[in-house]
């Protein structure tokens, strides 16, 4: 076992102990929830979790390994958020199994976040410089004004349009059904997506990233982002290495958002769940979870989601322990002595790495 | 016919006419000096030649193939590989990605094999480190490919840059002051090595130096370039005993 180990690629090995810590965390999860330690507020974090934490990794992505700043991560979910709580109202009568219908919802939520991504991409990640981060900070924006004024509805004649104003959508008013509300969004949504659900899209995230950065593809992403001209001068071609990683990222974050919205019954588009606030927010879990590394995304994400709500108790301090923890988790992360350490205890693990390459974890 | 023929190559930046009327031949095979003193517009001449600089006026034909004001990534497939003065690495990469990063148009498989991990994967990345190894052993790095390429002592960070290059399988080679910061015996063992290179990989070089011992040591023709313009062109014997060109270095 211990050869099994050491004569492992070290990236593949890291990859393996990702895998095992959400699995050990899962099943631990699982047994405190069906013996009834956990309480309802904790089983209410576990889909969120894995919705931020895949978002995080798919902001990873892009940020992390491509090197470029987005600010509209949250709006890629929105978009699958919504496509793909359409699809589950339009089609949830006619699929016989809920995870057959989970599937085809993330498949269609998935490729429409990949396909805003790809025509964002499309004018700005042909500029050199930080452009991308003002047009998606717009986006972001863009998308829940939008969508706060889209009117879709359902009769027996067909779809339904209707744009900022209501009245004008021609629907029966007996048998029509709204699918998209204005501001109201979309409600009554099937709940067909569950901790195990988030989990599996977790992992299988996890293992697209993982496989992607540690590929020819992969290294081209990061050759971009380590130097721009000598990746030119050895014959990457930019624009297409670049527009890859973001589609895909902004894909990832789509799947996120399918997942959200399947775990509630009312999907509303508002600045906090999907605006900057929320784009922000992923961002500084990617950040304090290391740039790059994906292990660390996660790591931060549960941490930090759960935090504010697990100090709730202490009301008036709560945010003092926020604050204190969030430094705690910089210094832990980027301080040289904390590194030091960090790999002093790796190595003394019997499949831990021997030294930190500073590479992809 | 030669495999590199530059023609009335100029550029200028703002008012400043950093090179004209810059005319090359470069035969296959053959290792060519670019010398001149700082500022005489060499690095300027490398970065037209590899599309980083779009040149004013001037053509660029490299062995039939017309590239003026091709885009580098372009220009780097059709055959021109480079180093740069100011040593570019990927930093944040093993010494070995490095140059698996060179060998990415030479070993190809595409994006949904990787993520997927398709026999083709496996093969192709055994393939990749073996060349990749090989090119290292050249430059003796081999024993360093797992460090990160900023952790290698400078001069070796110039031999990495120029593993890279040749990674990507060039009909020409382009080395901008490849012997800058190296001490006499770094630059005895890198002459040996340029020889080689130029030897075993059946390779053309042009390379820029300022190191006078190498570059009468290993060039066999020489381009003098002084504010921009040739001062004089030809063997380097005959070209190292030009009046004008000692005048340039030395000063009058
Ligand atoms: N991108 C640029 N913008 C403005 N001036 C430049 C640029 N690149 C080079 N130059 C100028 O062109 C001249 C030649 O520079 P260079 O080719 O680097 O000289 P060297 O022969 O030392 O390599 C210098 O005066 C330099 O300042
Ligand atoms: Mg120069």
């Amino acid at each position: 076992m211990k050869n099994f180990f050491t004569n492992m690629k070290k990236s593949t090995k890291n990859h393996l102990i990702t895998y095992a810590g959400i699995i050990v965390a899962y099943a631990i999860m699982q047994i405190l929830c069906g013996t009834g330690v956990a309480s309802n507020l904790i089983k209410g974090l576990l889909v969120p979790i894995c919705v931020y934490s895949i978002v995080a990794i798919g902001l990873n992505l892009c940020v992390g390994i491509l090197g470029e700043l987005s600010l509209g991560h949250a709006g890629f979910m929105c978009i699958g958020a919504f496509t793909g709580a359409l699809a589950t109202k339009l089609l949830y009568d006619y699929i016989p199994s809920k995870i057959l219908m989970f599937l085809i919802a993330l498949v269609i939520g998935t490729f429409f976040a990949a396909l805003f991504g790809f025509l964002i991409g499309i004018p700005v990640l042909r500029l050199k410089g930080d452009y991308l981060a003002i047009v998606t900070l717009a986006f972001g924006q863009i998308i829940i004004n939008i969508i706060n004024v889209l009117y879709i509805g359902k009769d027996e004649a067909g779809l339904h349009f209707a744009f900022s104003n209501p009245n004008a959508i021609n629907m029966n008013e007996e048998t029509g059904v709204w699918l998209i509300n204005g501001a109201k969004g979309i409600t009554k949504i099937p709940s067909i997506s569950n901790f195990t659900i988030g989990v599996i899209l977790l992992i299988v995230s996890l293992f697209i990233v993982y496989h992607l950065v540690d590929s020819r593809t992969g290294r081209a992403i990061m050759a971009i982002r380590d130097n721009r001209i000598a990746a030119e001068s050895v014959g990457i071609n930019i624009t297409k290495y670049k527009m890859l990683a973001f589609t895909i990222s902004a894909a990832i974050a789509g799947a996120g958002g399918v997942l959200y919205s399947h775990n509630l019954s009312t999907l509303t588009a508002t600045t906090n769940n999907f605006g900057y606030n929320m784009s922000i927010m992923i961002l500084v879990y990617v950040v304090l979870g290391g740039m790059g590394s994906f292990r660390g995304s996660i790591i931060a994400t549960v941490i930090l989601y759960m935090l504010p709500e697990l100090l709730r108790g202490l009301s008036d301090y709560r945010m003092l322990f926020y604050a204190i923890i969030l430094i705690g988790l910089m210094l832990f992360n980027w301080s040289p002595k904390a590194i030091v350490w960090r790999q002093k205890v790796l190595s003394l693990l019997p499949f831990g790495k021997k030294g930190e390459k500073g590479k992809v974890e | 016919m030669a495999l590199l023929e530059v023609k009335d190559l100029g550029i200028s930046f703002g008012g400043l006419q950093a090179v004209s009327e810059f005319n090359i031949s470069i035969k296959k095979g053959q290792l060519y000096g670019l010398i001149g003193p700082n500022g005489a517009g060499k690095t300027t001449v490398f970065n037209m030649l590899t599309g980083v600089y779009t040149p004013d006026c001037g053509s660029i034909v490299l062995d039939g193939v017309p590239i003026t004001g091709k885009k580098t990534t372009y220009i780097n497939q059709a055959g021109i590989a480079r180093t740069f003065q100011n040593i570019r690495l990927f930093n944040d990469q093993t010494v070995l990605d490095n140059v698996k990063i060179g060998l990415h148009n030479q070993i190809k498989y595409n994006t949904f094999t990787s993520i997927v991990r398709l026999p083709k994967y496996f093969k192709s990345e055994k393939q990749m480190k073996e060349k990749a190894m090989e090119l290292l052993k050249v430059f003796d790095l081999d024993k360093e490919a797992d460090l990160l390429a900023s952790n290698l002592p400078y001069g070796k960070q110039r031999k990495l840059e120029i593993a890279r290059a040749l990674a990507t399988n060039p009909k020409l080679l382009l080395l901008d002051e490849p012997a800058a910061g190296m001490n006499p015996n770094e630059t005895a063992e890198l002459m040996d090595t340029i020889r080689f290179v130029r030897d075993n990989f059946d390779m053309t070089i042009l390379l820029i130096e300022h190191d006078m011992k190498l570059v009468s040591g290993i060039c066999e023709e020489l381009t003098v370039l002084n504010f921009g313009k040739v001062l004089c062109q030809g063997y380097t014997k005959e070209v190292l005993e030009d009046t004008e060109v000692i005048k340039a270095y030395i000063g009058d």
